[in-house]
């Protein structure tokens, strides 16, 4: 392998590194996005608002 | 705009798994055609392959940029705040491509002149200045607090930043001595046959990769956005 040869496989792995890094992460926080997602589904429901007429009291 | 034409213009856009798909199938063709198709350059020999990709790369950088002020005004003008995180996503694009620019241009530097930068050149210093002019929306946007005024700011800021882009491109042709070779000519493209058909596919491959990131990685901020907002709702 030449030098000029393995100068442009460097630049091209390094391309292709970032790219595959860039998707790495975006993969990760979509991951604990999902994770988020199904601890907020696992919460109760709220109560629901009281929905007795008022009254007059005294 | 409406939800009811909002949501029509969202189902017209391109499914995320057709884009990474035809990104897939884009970037292997032009790594195909540059490592088996296209011929040799005669003045560089084999280092001239670096090109294909190098100048996609700092179109691509610059076209994100652009998308990113074109957004800033958009939100300056409607007061949209989808746009302000469009704005955002796509200037982070354009520094991702603009790092690439500069880690493959380094290396080519290094095979073609000996050095991995030169400070003489004006056209790497000017991309460097662009490049660094748009890290530093990142420290401002991440020293204010969320809300309009930091949109306001921030779509200031992209806008003034894509002067520096002309500057950027036209150098190369106002400067009186220089080493960088020019691609683009007032009578078009330095290159024709092979060299010009491979270039023209990296060129649409890496744009359509850009969009396709860009997709995603707003796809994840308005999910996180929606999130934060149910947890408040839900506190």
């Amino acid at each position: 392998m030449t030098t000029a040869e393995k100068y442009v496989t460097a630049a091209y792995c390094v391309v292709f590194g970032f790219v595959l890094l860039y998707v790495v992460i975006i993969a990760l926080k979509l991951r604990r996005l999902e994770r988020e997602v199904d601890a907020l589904a696992a919460r109760p429901e709220p109560a629901p608002e009281d929905e007795r007429e008022p009254v007059q009291v005294g | 705009m409406t939800e009811a034409r909002h949501n029509s213009l969202q189902m017209a856009r391109i499914p995320l798994p057709a884009l990474a798909a035809a990104s897939l199938a884009l970037v292997t063709t032009a790594l195909a055609l540059v490592f088996f198709v296209a011929p040799t350059d005669a003045d560089q020999g084999f280092s001239q392959r670096i090109f294909y990709f190098h100048v996609s790369i700092a179109f691509t950088a610059y076209a994100c940029f652009i998308g990113g002020a074109w957004k800033a005004l958009v939100h300056l003008w409607k007061r949209d705040p989808r746009a302000d995180l469009e704005s955002y996503v796509a200037v982070h694009q354009g520094v991702i491509f603009g790092c690439l620019v500069l880690l493959t241009g380094s290396i080519w530097a290094k095979i073609s002149w000996g050095h991995w930068w030169l400070w003489s050149e004006n056209q790497l210093v000017l991309f460097l200045v662009l490049f660094l002019f748009y890290c530093a929306y990142f420290m401002l946007r991440f020293s204010l607090d969320d809300g309009p005024q930091r949109a306001n700011m921030c779509a200031v800021y992209a806008l003034f930043g894509v002067i520096l882009i002309p500057v950027s491109f036209l150098a190369i042709r106002l400067a009186t001595r220089f080493i960088h070779p020019v691609v683009f000519t007032r009578h078009g493209p330095n290159f024709n046959g092979w060299i010009l058909v491979t270039y023209c596919v990296a060129q649409v491959a890496l744009l359509v990769l850009a969009y396709t990131l860009y997709r995603v990685e707003l796809a994840g901020k308005r999910l996180d956005l929606r999130l934060r907002e149910l947890r408040r709702a839900y506190a």
